[in-house]
């Protein structure tokens, strides 16, 4: 077996028994990634040298017994907007095409506490906003199951990082469904928490009430281990919520007999790609034969969760991002007459189209006048959203639907029309807005070869549930990430 | 000039709260760092970083929301103030609109008129700003985050003062509240309070407010009278002209005795305040609430009657020694240490208040230990030291730290004690000043009073008066 | 659209988030600020009368430190992004005439 075909949890193994070098496990990641960056463009930064001098300390360290865990010495890559201490974190603008932060990200230094290496930084939307990883100012990532396609986004360059091996694990944020769609894309595991379960701190903000970082990975034992990690009480972070039940890895079990599963009759109407639904009916079906009671119901409210996310992402990322002003650190344009023209140009010249959209929107939506109409109202709305999951959850242990509506579209497709693009969230919005987990694993693919992802949703810090069912329809299905490597139908 | 105007006044009031760290983060709030040196990621906005609410802020804020009788609004939030300057380093200000920490209170201010309650609309917690600095010769600025996320509470009155003399008592009791409360120095030269002045003008009568204008940059009680009696007179101008005020925010200068608008293009003052989603609700309890009133301090009523009751002190007394925290505390610290209270009381109100006014200091700024003055009480109790001495010793005191026994043996300035020395110098002076000594026999009791004197001179000061007094009755 | 975003709506925004546009962007914006309006206003159709508006899912509160002094000078670290610096301190435009 290839380096590069491990699983994080098994390279950390070979790593132990003396299969394997961290040197090699690091060396093998720098070829995969030499290999198919020209591609693929899945990284910002790749930081060779400090992954390689980080190599020897980490053996060193595991050598002496002194790092015992199932991550130790194992590669990682970071997306773009989690803070990196000494190395370049761009959130893939331009505004911040120089900056390198200056302490580490909580979930980050919990990765190297497990003796995680960092091998780079990976490609993302523009601040996390886009559904595509198109809107990077360092060009568009593409998908490895089809370079034609998109791997999804805003975590686009985590997700295609692990489909195509470069890394067997990475780390990525979900506002909107940032880390389930590009993982249903590509076809890896992501994850994302409970709002609180990782700690924020670090991470570059774009919509704070709906941000949190998860991991994306090759099958639900990586998810589970790496959930273990990076879950942890912060006192940096006021919103992390101190927690007894981070043991993920004791959830992976093979057996979901009694199990209810709710499917969201509202979210397989049209606009859902056929080829996707039956997927995921095909997925319902091997939960319900090894013994899970599955029930359709009404969600209700799915055509308001859009409305509602961007106008409290938007609103809070006017805000978020008003600290980019070519002052502290980042882009300062050259030549400005005054202080609000150096602002004005700067951030204009700075920031991507699709940023600028947001930023105007959620400026107007809570500018004088207009608070009401909008963004308290959309916090209302939120409100009932996240009512309407509780009802659900009270019958039901899991949510079982789509990741997204259709597989992967063609890269250069989706950003003529914002409204389209947003639509590919409906199935992963409202699990931000509501605060609850989510997870989306591989299913199958269409017929062009494109990965589907089945999404698991529950119940507020109720990962457990979801690592369950994932991990029994992984022991039922085999582990598709793998599979597709083994048989290395990487489309190039 | 055929009408009479009425000038209505609201004022919003900062104070620096006393913390050892900033609102947000763990730096420190001590003056006087290098730039930037009291700075961390989350005062400085670096992407990434995110608050933490510092609890003494809380605490202090609801201490003076209850001692100027507010209502405490036991759930509340923060807020972010969005608006673009460089002091202000993530671009927005964390603060408090929707939900205030107190709302609805007053204090009571005495003025030549009487008494009369100001109305407090709300006090809510913020964090102040950064230091721009100006350099003449420069085209550019500098920004300095050390005082960037000091803890603020923003006291805002209701339209309730009509003249100058009111603002100054209104801010004196504030002042005097929250020193305290030990929650703010509150020195208005430093910036450790400050004030907006909100004014507007109408015919005496008059239900309707005028347009008001808000005037920043006032760094002194003068200067606020200034600027209120200054702007009093624009308005009334405008008015009388048949113009319109415009409702803006003007900056005084104090240097010309003007004020200018501060409006630009690109101010638009439309603040998009909306709750930070980096905090988290405060929800206080009737206990939290509870222990923070168990732990008021006596206010100056109190402690005036205390005083007049425990230390039989005069009223007078008591009026000037209670008027700032700081000399009360002196005042009991020395107490306490077993010196008598009206020769303390004394000294606080003669020679300290003295020394204030002469060099226009504060209370606050006072440093001398209440262990020297107890000394220097106990070495002129003791007749150690005569009382002119005594006041010579203070004064040093005052400015440096000195063991008074120490310096009064050093310097050589204790009372000559030495019967057959004295006996010597007044036999001297007696026979030098036959002319007084005559007078003195006619029954010009004055007399003697100029014995005394040249005898205290012979002695340098070093004698006690009355044993020379009575020795020269005696000789005489 | 119902929503009609005028010249000066996105000047007016342009100057609170301090964003200067093109004028093809301009025309750009306020097209898309208005189809987005549009697509918000949907949320009109719910009633929400007497629901409180959720900022935090969770009901978490009071998360406070004490007032201990735990950061240190960090200066070279805090000015090292710096587009312009002078002693310590941030440059930037003049700000005072």
């Amino acid at each position: 077996m290839q380096i590069s075909e491990y699983t994080a949890v098994e390279l950390s193994k070979a790593i132990k028994e003396k299969k394997v070098t961290v040197k090699e496990a690091v060396e093998a990641c720098l070829a995969v990634i030499k290999e198919k960056e020209p591609t693929l463009n899945a990284f910002v930064t790749v930081d060779e040298e400090g992954a390689l001098k980080e190599a020897d300390e980490i053996q060193k360290k595991i050598d002496s017994g002194e790092l015992t865990g199932p991550l130790a010495g194992v590669p990682v890559a970071i997306k773009d907007n989690m803070c990196t201490e000494g190395l370049l974190t761009t959130c893939s603008s331009k505004i911040l095409y120089n900056f390198v932060p200056t302490f580490s990200s909580e979930a980050v230094l919990n990765l190297k506490k497990a003796g995680a290496i960092i091998i780079g930084k990976t490609n993302m939307d523009e601040f996390a906003m886009g559904s595509t990883c198109e809107t990077s100012y360092y060009g568009p990532t593409k998908n490895p199951r089809n370079p034609e396609h998109v791997p999804g986004g805003s975590s686009g360059g985590s997700a295609a990082a692990v489909a195509a091996g470069e890394v067997p694990y990475s780390l990525g944020s979900d506002t909107g469904g940032s880390i389930r769609q590009p993982a249903s894309y590509c076809g890896v595991v992501g994850m994302k928490p409970t709002y609180g379960r990782v700690s924020r701190y670090g991470l570059v903000a774009y919509g704070s009430s709906l941000d949190q970082i998860g991991p994306l990975c090759m099958d639900v034992t990586d998810c589970a281990t790496i959930m273990e990690a990076i879950c942890s009480h912060d006192i940096k972070d006021s919103t992390s919520v101190e927690r007894d039940d981070n043991d993920f890895t004791s959830a992976l079990v093979d057996d979901v007999k009694g199990m209810k599963i709710g499917i969201p009759k509202d979210y397989f109407g049209d606009g859902l790609n056929s080829e996707v639904k039956e997927a995921i009916m095909k997925a319902v079906d091997v939960l319900k034969s090894k013994g899970a009671i599955v029930e359709e119901f009404d969600l209700s409210l799915v055509e308001y969760a859009i409305p509602t996310y961007y106008t409290i992402a938007a609103a809070e990322a006017s805000s978020n991002l008003e600290r980019f002003d070519g002052i502290k650190y980042g882009y300062r344009t050259e030549e400005y007459n005054g202080l609000h023209n150096m602002y004005k140009k700067s951030r204009s010249e700075g920031f991507g189209p699709e940023v600028k959209r947001r930023i105007m929107l959620g400026s107007f939506v809570l500018s004088s006048g207009y608070y009401d109409a909008y963004y308290l109202k959309a916090l209302k709305v939120k409100a009932l959203i996240k009512k309407a999951f509780d009802e659900a959850f009270s019958k039901y242990d899991i949510i079982v639907a789509p990741a997204a509506p259709t597989t992967a579209p063609m890269i250069g497709k989706s950003l003529s029309d914002p409204i389209a693009m947003y639509l590919s969230d409906i199935y992963t919005i409202s699990a931000n807005l509501a605060g609850i987990p989510g997870m989306s694993i591989p299913c199958g693919t269409d017929s062009k070869g494109l990965p589907i992802g089945l999404q698991l949703l529950g119940d507020c810090f109720n990962e457990h549930k979801l690592i369950r069912a994932a991990y029994a329809y992984e022991c039922e299905t085999g582990v598709y990430t793998k599979q597709h490597m083994l048989n290395g139908k990487d489309g190039e | 000039m055929g009408k009479n105007y009425e000038t209505v006044i609201g004022l919003e009031v900062h104070v620096e709260l006393a913390t050892k760290t900033k609102i947000f983060c763990g730096c420190s709030t001590a003056f006087g760092g290098a730039p930037n040196t009291h700075t961390c990621p989350v005062c400085t906005g670096m992407p990434g970083s995110l608050p933490v609410l510092n609890k003494q802020v809380l605490e202090y804020a609801v201490a003076v929301g209850l001692a100027t009788n507010c209502d405490i609004t036991q759930y509340c939030k923060f807020d972010r103030k969005n608006y673009f300057y460089p002091d202000n380093p993530q671009n927005y200000q964390i603060s408090q609109l929707y939900l205030p920490i107190c709302r609805n209170g007053y204090v009571e201010i005495e003025t030549e008129n009487g008494t009369k309650d100001i109305g407090i609309h709300e006090i809510h917690m913020e964090e102040d700003a950064g230091k721009l600095i100006h350099d003449e010769w420069d085209d550019c600025s500098y920004v300095d985050y050390n005082r960037s996320g000091v803890p603020l509470i923003e006291i805002v009155s209701e339209p309730d003062m009509r003249s100058a003399d009111e603002v100054i008592a209104y801010l004196e009791k504030l002042k005097m509240i929250v020193q305290y409360l030990g929650a703010s120095d509150c020195k208005l030269q430093e910036g450790s309070m400050r004030a907006d002045v909100n004014l507007s003008i109408r015919e005496v009568g008059a239900k309707e407010f005028g347009t008001r204008t808000e005037m920043k940059n006032l760094n002194s009680f003068k200067a606020i009278r200034r600027a209120i009696e200054g702007e009093t007179e624009r308005q009334i101008d405008i008015i009388e002209s048949g113009e319109k005020v415009i409702q803006e925010t003007r900056r005084w200068d104090d240097n010309e005795g003007e004020s200018y608008a501060m409006r630009s293009k690109e101010d638009a003052q439309d603040y998009r305040y909306f709750p930070d989603p980096d905090l988290v609700p405060i929800s206080l309890s009737d206990e939290f609430l509870d222990e923070i009133k168990s732990r008021q301090p006596e206010f100056r009523n109190e402690k005036m009657a205390r005083y007049m009751e425990e230390y039989k002190l005069p009223e007078y007394d008591v009026n000037i020694i209670t008027e700032s925290k700081k000399m009360a505390d002196i005042f009991e610290n020395t107490v306490a240490i077993g010196a008598d209270p009206k020769k303390v009381s004394n000294y606080l109100m003669g020679e300290t208040m003295r020394i204030l006014k002469e060099k226009e200091m504060d209370p606050q700024d006072i440093s001398f230990k209440p262990e020297a003055l107890a000394k220097l009480i106990k070495l002129q109790e003791s007749k150690a030291i005569n009382g002119k001495v005594a006041k010579d010793v203070f004064e040093v005191l005052f400015f440096e730290d000195i063991d008074p026994e120490k310096y009064v043996e050093e310097k050589g300035l204790k009372t000559v004690n030495d019967e057959g020395a004295l006996r010597k110098v007044v036999e001297e002076v007696i026979k030098n000043n036959p002319q007084s000594v005559e007078d003195y026999h006619n029954g010009k009791e004055k007399a003697i009073g100029f014995l005394v004197g040249q005898t205290m001179k012979a002695m340098q000061g070093k004698a006690d008066p009355a044993s020379v007094n009575a020795m020269l009755k005696e000789f005489l | 659209m119902a929503n009609v975003i005028s010249d000066e709506t996105i000047e007016y925004v342009g100057i609170l988030a301090k964003l200067e546009l093109s004028s093809s962007e301009k025309e750009e914006a306020k097209s898309d600020m208005g189809r987005m309006l549009d697509y918000i206003d949907k949320l009109g159709e719910l009633n929400t009368d007497g629901i409180e508006p959720m900022s935090h899912v969770f009901p978490v509160k009071n998360v406070w430190r004490e007032d201990v002094v735990t950061n240190g000078d960090d200066r070279d670290n805090i000015i090292s992004n710096a587009p312009g610096e002078k002693d310590g301190m941030f440059e930037v435009p003049k700000t005072f005439e």
